[in-house]
């Protein structure tokens, strides 16, 4: 992680307001909209974080309540899809939030896809740089089991990772659920995760495929938070990054996480 | 086809091993033979190791996954039977020469402790007959030229058994919950590949139980004591001399293996 990624901008004050402005009208709208690096190719990490910080405020100002974070492009086969080498982050809402087992609709999205995650709720602040895994271990109050509905808003599955990160990381929507564990009753390293949809297995693996430890996540993504010149509260929620590859659902689907210790999560989607 | 023919295929097999060379595709050669002709001439090869002095002390199932058996056009496992001379300890050192083209594979092994006499046998009688579970490496290996198998060369060739490697960590699979726990396979100490328990049959149990039916049916026996490696659940890993392999099964534990040498094709 360089500095140089998050700190190097292009884009005026304006520029990022407006562009922060657009990628709110595809998310609340659910239209696809061209990657932003069509009109402003040189733009970097940097601006994409410029322009998700402006969507935060711009939410959060609507009365939106800030939650905690996501991490995203945190395993190996993922960085080398977008052909990058760091993984990047993005904010979560009260608004993303949906319940175990809920009918999520789909009509309000735009390419909804799921992936199954390690999420850690934290009892202690956490603040970068250096943030280390056991930093993150010993300020976690819990872990549950997760699934991230992610929807990229960009059309022709068209991105790059300034776009990404504009986007905030594709979030969407969120599921937590299972059982709460205390992260020191376990090893994280080794949780196996399936994935079904309608009865059959999708998507497999195990928690290590997340930069070979999830804790390992939340740490990188504390230390981004700090390049950003931000801090992760004691009672936030973070993901830290899909288990399994995303998989597409739409109406009709009913998707179930199980979890290795944790017990499941599950979901169904609707028009 | 007769005895004579499974009698020369069987034989073929077993001085291909012997002699550390490939032999072309049976199908190729005889697009005849049926899955259970195959079976037969891996029960003749194994009778001629056990003619030469080993014992037979378990069983392997192959083709577990789904893309394993999309990729062979098959929709059930198969298996091969273990030998004293396949045995290596936990952080072994495996010399590639005395293989042919070997791969590796992390698995979950399965010890009995009671005869598991098929057909009616279910996962809940594996569990039962279970004495404890073992991470474990299988090193595949063909003695069919470049891999070039079907369903039949790979049964016939003994499901492209080698060798493998029991982890010393044994767990009761009362305590264990081998449907989700994690395998993670780390390969020069990176992180190679990672899975889960149910990409084997749903459950490592469920090919159990499939194969003490299945072997109930060819009347060969399963007897308490026997070693059961259950199915890959890691991808192919290729090796060559020098690497190092770890596999970690969540909540059991792990398994090391470590390779010199050349493999002989």
């Amino acid at each position: 992680m360089s500095m140089e990624t998050t700190q190097k901008r292009t884009l005026t004050r304006e520029d990022i307001v407006r562009l922060s402005e657009r990628i709110e009208g595809a998310q609340t709208r659910a239209y696809a909209i061209p990657k932003l690096t069509d009109e402003f190719p040189d733009m970097t990490h940097g601006d994409g974080y410029a322009v998700q910080t402006e969507l935060r405020k711009r939410f959060i100002a609507q009365g939106h309540r800030h939650v905690g974070w996501k991490a995203g492009l945190t395993s190996k086969a993922k960085m080398q899809q977008m052909g990058v080498n760091v993984p990047s982050i993005g904010f979560l809402t009260d608004r993303m939030a949906r319940p175990e087992n809920a009918a999520i609709t789909t009509g309000d999205l735009v390419h909804p896809r799921v992936e199954c995650e390690v999420a850690f709720v934290t009892k202690a602040d956490l603040a970068g740089p250096n943030c280390t895994k056991e930093d993150v271990l010993d300020a976690t109050d819990y872990v549950l089991p997760a699934v991230e509905i992610i929807d990229s808003r960009f059309s022709g599955f068209e991105f790059d990772l300034p776009s990404v990160i504009a986007d905030n990381g594709s979030s969407a929507r969120y599921v937590g659920g299972g059982r709460a564990r205390d992260p020191r009753e376990l090893d994280l390293r080794t949780l196996g995760v399936v994935m079904e949809k309608n009865g059959e297995m999708v998507a497999m693996g195990a928690s290590a495929a997340v930069l070979g430890h999830p804790a390992e996540a939340v740490a990188m993504l504390v230390n981004i938070l700090a390049e950003l010149g931000e801090t992760l509260p004691a009672g936030s929620f973070v993901m830290s990054g899909g288990i399994t590859e995303a998989v597409a659902v739409k109406p009709g689907d009913n998707v179930i996480a199980r979890f290795q210790e944790l017990g499941s999560v599950s979901m169904r989607f609707v028009e | 086809m007769n005895e004579e023919t499974i009698r020369k295929f069987g034989d073929e097999l077993y001085a291909a091993w012997l002699e550390r060379k490939t032999v072309a595709p049976l199908t190729e050669r005889d697009p005849r033979i049926t899955l259970e002709t195959a079976y037969r001439i891996a029960l003749r090869t194994i009778d001629r190791r056990v003619q030469a002095g080993e014992t037979i002390v378990g069983k392997k199932i192959g083709v577990t996954s789904k893309p394993v058996q999309d990729f062979l056009g098959v929709f059930q496992p198969d298996f091969g039977q273990l030998t004293s001379g396949m045995v290596h300890e936990d952080g072994a050192t495996i010399d590639l020469g005395t293989l042919i083209q070997a791969k590796a594979e992390a698995e979950l092994a399965f010890v009995l402790k009671e005869d598991l006499a098929g057909p009616g046998i279910t996962a809940m009688d594996v569990i039962r007959a279970t004495d404890y579970v073992a991470p474990c490496f299988e090193i595949v290996d063909s003695r069919i030229t470049d891999w070039k198998i079907r369903i039949q060369d790979t049964v016939a060739d003994n499901a492209s058994c080698g060798v493998y490697v029991l982890g010393r960590t044994k767990g009761d699979p009362r305590k264990l919950d081998i449907t989700l726990a994690g395998m993670v396979l780390e390969k020069n100490g990176e992180l190679f590949s990672t899975g889960v328990g149910a990409a084997v049959q749903g459950s490592p149990a469920n090919a159990v139980a499939w194969l003490a039916n299945t072997l109930g049916e060819l009347g060969i026996p399963f007897k308490a004591g026997e070693v059961i490696l259950s199915g890959s659940q890691s991808a192919l890993v290729p090796v060559t001399g020098g690497d190092e392999l770890v596999c970690h099964v969540g909540g059991l534990g792990c398994c090391s293996i470590k390779f010199s040498g050349r493999s002989a094709a």
